[in-house]
């Protein structure tokens, strides 16, 4: 057997259907193997694009997700995409070929550090230069990227090793003294967790990507105990967004209703999040009054940013129905009350007119959905407003790029997310700006055929950085002008095959919505939408969540009053 | 602020100092020196760091170390029982045979030992707390120090235990510190 063999049999044994990637000549003896493997594997367009398929397909399923690629070029093609998958622990095994061993060093053709340069932004990587070692790391890299906290793992193979003989097992037992991941939550911490929860009036949970994989464990805790929810960009579906108890998602452009929760709490509980500076906004005025009870499974997140009273390391699987267990039903109906009350009197409110809004489009798509769909977004105002307006309800459902915030992901995410949970619809959100960063896989989608809605939510505009030109640089608007040379997406969607159509007002919409859902295929809408909107409410960089611009989020009949802090 | 020493026990892995000094850099941690050599057991590694910063800083530090794979486990000596030793090689100018007793009478004060001998510079070796080290380099300064090499602290625990074992970062050190 050679190693390219032993990669593709130990992939098999992971339960591996599909892999992502891009072939090159220091992958070749891999893509010889794979030639003969059941394996599924997608040819993607740049190689960025396979790690992002790769990370939303674990996102969505659960299933670690795997990508391969050249050296040199192919494997820095990777770094984005690994990046992104490492801020939002996505379990990722990225297989890359580099130059045979005896060249390592040497600059040969396409050789790059690959190991030196993914270091800082994988779990762990490896390098292998002897066949012999091959079981044992692939081994290892899945356990690694698939336990404790998710994330991407690389495994650079020379060349030589591909094509060298193997004998021997296949099986191989993991050897990695330093990592032990806790799993199950301190018993004495547990109870001084649900102390304190007892004890406050105000409780606040906050939920994060952490618990897409105890999206049922949090239902139940917090249906067991009343306590209302917030859920972070990345918690979007581990907590029904339709629920009474949720509050939709908090920070920078979160609701008014969450953001005065924090800042009106007298206890935090923390659930799989990691107080990103964007949740926070400044963290000296970040829940001042509040008790931080902090689970996660990674401790050192935990007193990172916010200091922890009460920090519980574990899995929300095994923590959170301990701590119920020790929960009755929390006495918060007061504080209840008053969330309503704010919820009740700060609705998503936007203007609409002749020209389409965003938020209207994305009010149609969700409507279309009936709930039940997967969405992946872009980076931008489109963004924020799909995680306002086009929450799912299920978990592993909302797939954006959070922690890095990478314009090109959400076309790969909605391949990848597709191939993970066939036959479902999967609505890309993308705005007119990060579409184009990765808009070669259209081929891709083309070749693969799978339900997915690109609506491209086209405001001529990179609107983010508008908004922030508008607001913060005096209108001076410098270099975010698109609309003078954007393509036509809709003939851009028909070159390469896929249904595109141009909207323009609601009427067309709704109907070309209908006929998108309806149509189990690729296709792409081009939503031309108002170019100066802003997402409010927001909270500035580096101001307190308790600071947030209302903007048109303030109701008209209310005269205009400031949001203070208990 | 305050100054740590920490022993980490790695893997003999190709680039564990680079994860663990491109990590110290990423996030801004401060080390002041660091000594890196083979341990009791095969294929381990122990290394000592000097680090500055203040509790939650440290606190970063070993859990971010803690968080590389091929740390095995993290001790910081700081608050508990240990010895820690530096080496340094001292190269001291002799400019005539009176300086010449008269230096070599204050290395004998200090234990150093001479390890080269020329006409016009004697080398000493001097092992011993950091303190004692930055004494000697002291009093050796007005005669004029040529150059000077020290290892940085190398440090080990006074328990009986080794520190090698696989300790990760259980609940009781992180719920210790942060009540
Ligand atoms: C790769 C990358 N480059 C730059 C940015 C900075 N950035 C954040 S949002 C944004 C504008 C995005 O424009 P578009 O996709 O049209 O979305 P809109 O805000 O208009 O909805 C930019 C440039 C980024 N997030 N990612
Ligand atoms: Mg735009």
């Amino acid at each position: 057997m050679t190693g390219s063999e032993v990669v593709m049999r130990l992939l098999e044994r992971h339960g591996v259907e599909v892999v992502f990637g891009h072939p090159g000549g220091a992958i070749m003896p891999i893509y010889d193997a794979l030639y003969d493997s059941p394996i599924r594997h997608v040819l993607v367009r740049h190689e960025q694009a396979g790690a992002h398929m790769a990370d939303a397909y674990y996102r969505a399923s659960g299933k670690v997700g795997v990508c391969f690629a050249t050296s040199g070029p192919g494997a820095t093609n990777l770094v984005t995409g690994l990046a992104t998958a490492m801020l939002d622990s996505s379990a990722v095994v990225a297989i890359t070929g580099n130059v045979p061993s005896g060249l390592i060093g040497t600059d040969a053709f396409q050789e790059a550090d690959v190991y030196g340069i993914t270091g800082p932004i994988t779990k762990h990587n490896f390098l292998v230069k002897d066949v012999r070692e091959l079981p044992r790391v692939l081994t290892e890299a899945f356990h690694i990227a698939t336990t404790g906290r998710p994330g991407p793992v690389l495994v650079d193979i020379t060349k030589d090793v591909q094509q060298a003989t193997f004998e021997g097992s296949l099986e191989a037992e993991v050897d990695l003294p330093g990592y032990k991941p806790t799993l199950v939550g301190h018993a004495g911490q547990v109870k001084r967790a649900a102390e304190a929860v007892r004890a406050a009036e105000r409780p606040l949970m906050i939920v994060g990507g952490g618990a897409q994989c105890a999206a049922d464990e949090v239902v139940a805790f917090a249906e067991r105990t009343g306590i209302p929810v917030t859920t972070t960009l990345m918690g979007i579906g581990a907590f029904p967004a339709g629920s009474e108890q949720a509050l939709g998602m908090p920070g920078m452009h979160g609701t008014v209703t969450a953001n005065r929760a924090i800042s009106h709490c007298d206890l935090i509980l923390a659930a799989g999040m990691r107080f990103d500076d964007r949740v926070t906004g400044k963290i000296s005025r970040f829940a001042p009054n509040a008790t931080v009870v902090h689970i996660d499974i990674d401790p050192a997140e935990i007193s990172k940013l916010v200091r922890a009273h009460v920090p519980v390391v574990g899995d929300l699987r095994d923590v959170l129905p301990r701590l119920g267990a020790e929960l009755g039903r929390l006495d918060v109906g007061p504080w209840r009350e008053q969330l309503a009350a704010w919820k009740a009197r700060y609705p998503e409110r936007y203007e609409t007119g002749e020209t389409l809004a965003s938020q209207e489009v994305l009010e149609l798509l969700r409507q279309a959905s009936g709930g039940d769909c997967i969405v992946t977004t872009e980076v931008g105002q489109h963004q924020m407003f799909a995680a306002r307006l086009f929450p799912t309800s299920r978990p592993r459902s909302f797939v954006t790029s959070g922690g890095l915030g990478t314009m090109g992901f959400g076309l790969p995410a909605a391949i990848g997310a597709a191939m993970a949970r066939p036959g479902e619809t999967v609505v890309c959100v993308a705005g007119d700006g990060s579409v184009q960063m990765n808009v070669q896989e259209l081929a891709t989608l083309y070749k693969l055929q799978l339900p997915v809605v690109i609506a491209i939510l086209n405001n001529g505009m990179l609107g983010m950085v508008r908004q922030w030109q508008e607001l913060f640089h005096a209108q001076r608007y410098s270099e975010v002008y698109l609309a003078d040379s954007n393509p036509d997406f809709a003939k851009l969607a028909e070159a390469y095959g896929i249904e595109g159509h141009n909207v323009f007002d609601r009427a067309d919409a709704e109907a070309r919505i209908a006929e998108a859902f309806a149509a189990k295929k690729p296709v792409l809408l081009n939503f031309f939408v108002y170019e100066a909107e802003k997402v409010f409410p927001m909270v500035p960089a580096g101001a307190g969540v308790d600071e947030m611009i209302l903007g048109d989020q303030e109701a008209p009949e209310a005269p205009r009053e400031p949001v203070v802090s208990a | 602020m305050s100054r740590h020493v920490l022993s980490v026990t790695v893997r003999d892995q190709p680039g564990v100092l680079v994860r663990i000094a491109g990590l110290f850099a990423r996030r801004g941690f401060n080390i002041e020196s660091l000594s890196v050599a083979q341990s009791e057991v095969p294929g381990q590694s122990r290394t000592t760091f000097v680090v500055s910063g203040d509790d939650p800083t440290i606190e970063q530090v070993e859990k971010q170390l803690n968080k590389l794979i091929d740390v095995i486990s993290v001790v910081d000596h700081t608050h508990a029982a240990a010895v820690d030793r530096e080496l340094m090689l001292i190269k001291v100018r002799v400019r005539s045979p009176e300086e010449r007793v008269e230096i070599r009478q204050i290395a004998q004060d200090f234990r150093a030992r001479i390890v080269d001998v020329s006409r016009s510079a004697l080398i000493f070796e001097l092992t011993g707390d950091e303190g004692k080290v930055d004494a000697f380099i002291e009093q050796m300064r007005p005669f004029g120090i040529t150059e000077l090499i020290r290892t940085g602290r190398v440090a080990l625990s006074r328990t009986a235990a080794s520190t090698n074992r696989a300790s990760h970062p259980t609940q009781a050190p992180a719920v210790a510190r942060a009540s």
